[in-house]
């Protein structure tokens, strides 16, 4: 059940040999958080990345991101390097972080607009995509509602429908749903899965929930501090529930080891 | 009007009212030249608002006041920015402008007398190089608070740089530049009543050392009501400012 190895045509995101070191302050020893990843993921696929805390999903996710550069190694997103060519992501990639990042100066509907204004879509047009989304994701009636007016399950819808707005074809999440409540969670990420698979959307999803990394992913990267892959399984539709079994046995084996 | 309003309106007057009975029963008891009646004030005040030549005095000093704010904010930005975006620049720069914060405004009004001659410029590079230094600090301390989650967030949809501005930095800083304007007004209206006091021939500060010439206390505090009134309205126009664009922070219901 080993992920099988991907097509160069094929793939959406490469990190090949990528290691990244943070200068240590206090020690002067560089910090490894990555260390010599090798990983693609191919076009259409929902990637949970799993890892106990401080592992570096975030520092994967923030180099992919172009966000942070690479120590060493290479990282490419549809064949360019994210840091370098940051611009020309304009509108390619789309971010769900941890907590919802709204700008508070912005009501729900002028957040979910932000990243069209960016990519310079008219306002008219612009207004009926942020509409379309917020009603897609249930907020209906609360377009005009400034973020600290909405609940913390409402403010992380708004975010998704920001990221979904731009049409992107790569989204990146963040832990979007740790901070939720558990049945706002669950509730949120059956939406969250059905929208990027409706959308045919490559995602790369960053978790620590083995519970969430099975419910949402085709496929499961488990990584060792410092960022290495330590297994790396795929899920399908002839995927069973004693497999899924096995596999959560496997992944609690390798995160414990 | 409604019961609440009413009592608001009550609650902002009474410390003014109190301070007025106050003036107003020394008036009774001591000679007009240390403590004159405020209905004399009140006539005075009258007299500098409908009279030309006293009301251009009043336009000169908010003009002057007004200048001196916008030369040192579009300075103050500017460098702040420069100082934001350069670690080599904060470096070199930050202690320049403590130095600056350190001489007293009265030394500026004595260099500028001897460097300058026009009394325009001489006004205008006192209440500037007064004022900066504030103006500097509080805009780069904005920039430097800006919420980093936030910027990388605006930042992974690779925003221009004017897009940038518009979207992120400037509405992040916007509540803290109309605070620095509260603060710098009240400092600026100070600083430059004393650089006309003793650099110019016209405006409040020109007409307040008339009237000490004079020993006239009802003039002296007609002139100076015109400079609170101005602070008082230009405070007012900032509140409103401050309401109206900054209507999306939430409050809560316990004070601190």
């Amino acid at each position: 059940m080993t992920a099988p190895t991907a097509n160069s045509s094929d793939v959406a995101i490469h990190l090949g040999g990528v290691s990244k070191l943070f200068g240590n302050a206090s020690s002067g020893e560089p910090f490894r958080a990555v260390d010599n990843l090798d990983l693609d993921v191919r076009t259409g696929e929902m990637v949970a990345l799993l890892g106990k805390t401080g592992c570096g999903k975030s520092t994967i996710f923030n180099m992919v991101a172009g966000l942070l550069a690479p120590t060493s190694g290479t990282v490419r997103v549809g064949g360019r390097d994210p840091f370098a060519d940051f611009n020309a992501f304009r509108g390619k990639i789309a971010i769900v972080f941890q907590n919802d990042r709204l700008l508070p100066w912005r009501s729900a509907i002028d957040n979910v607009e932000l990243g069209l204004e960016m990519l310079g879509v008219p306002a008219e047009e612009r207004r009926k995509t942020a509409q379309h989304w917020l009603s897609t994701l249930g907020l209906e009636g609360h377009e005009n509602d400034f973020p600290h007016a909405l609940s913390g399950g409402m403010r992380q819808r708004v975010s998704i429908a920001r990221a979904f707005a731009t049409n992107a074809g790569i989204l990146l999440c963040d832990e979007p749903f740790s901070a939720l409540d558990e049945m706002t969670a669950n509730r949120l990420r059956a939406e969250f899965l059905r929208l990027v698979k409706e959308n045919g959307k490559t995602a790369v999803f960053i978790t620590h929930s083995i519970n969430e990394a099975l419910q949402i992913g085709d496929r499961i990267v488990v990584l060792k501090r410092p960022a290495r892959i330590a297994y790396d399984v795929r899920l399908d539709a002839s995927t069973t529930a004693a497999d899924k079994e096995a596999i959560r046995k496997r992944i609690e084996d390798v995160l414990s080891a | 009007m409604p019961v609440a309003a009413m009592k608001r309106l009550w609650s902002m007057a009474m410390p003014f009212v109190a301070i007025g009975l106050l003036w107003q029963l020394a008036a009774q008891f001591f000679p007009p030249f240390l403590f004159p009646s405020l209905v004399d004030v009140f006539w005075r005040c009258g007299e500098i608002l409908v009279t030309g030549a006293l009301l251009s005095d009043v336009l000169a000093t908010v003009f002057r006041i007004l200048a001196g704010l916008i030369g040192a904010f579009v300075v103050g930005t500017l460098v702040a920015l420069l100082m934001a975006r350069s670690q080599a620049t904060d470096r070199f720069l930050s202690p320049i402008l403590s130095l600056f914060q350190g001489i007293p405004a009265l030394s500026w009004v004595v260099f500028a007398i001897i460097w300058f001659h026009g009394i325009e410029f001489r006004i205008f590079f006192i209440m500037v190089v007064t004022t900066l230094p504030a103006f500097t600090f509080q805009v780069l301390g904005a920039l430097r608070a800006m919420s980093k989650d936030l910027v990388e967030m605006v930042l992974s949809f690779r925003p221009t740089r004017m897009k940038l501005f518009r979207a992120m930095i400037l509405p992040a800083v916007l509540p803290d530049i109309v605070t620095a304007w509260k603060v710098n007004l009240g400092n600026a209206s100070r600083v430059v009543v004393v650089a006309e006091l003793v650099g110019a021939t016209g405006g409040i500060g020109y007409q307040l050392l008339q009237q000490q010439q004079l020993f006239d206390m009802a003039g002296a505090l007609a002139w100076t009501l015109q400079i609170v009134l101005f602070v008082l309205v230009m405070q007012a126009v900032l509140t409103w400012i401050e309401n109206s664009l900054f209507s999306y922070r939430a409050v809560s219901e316990r004070t601190l």
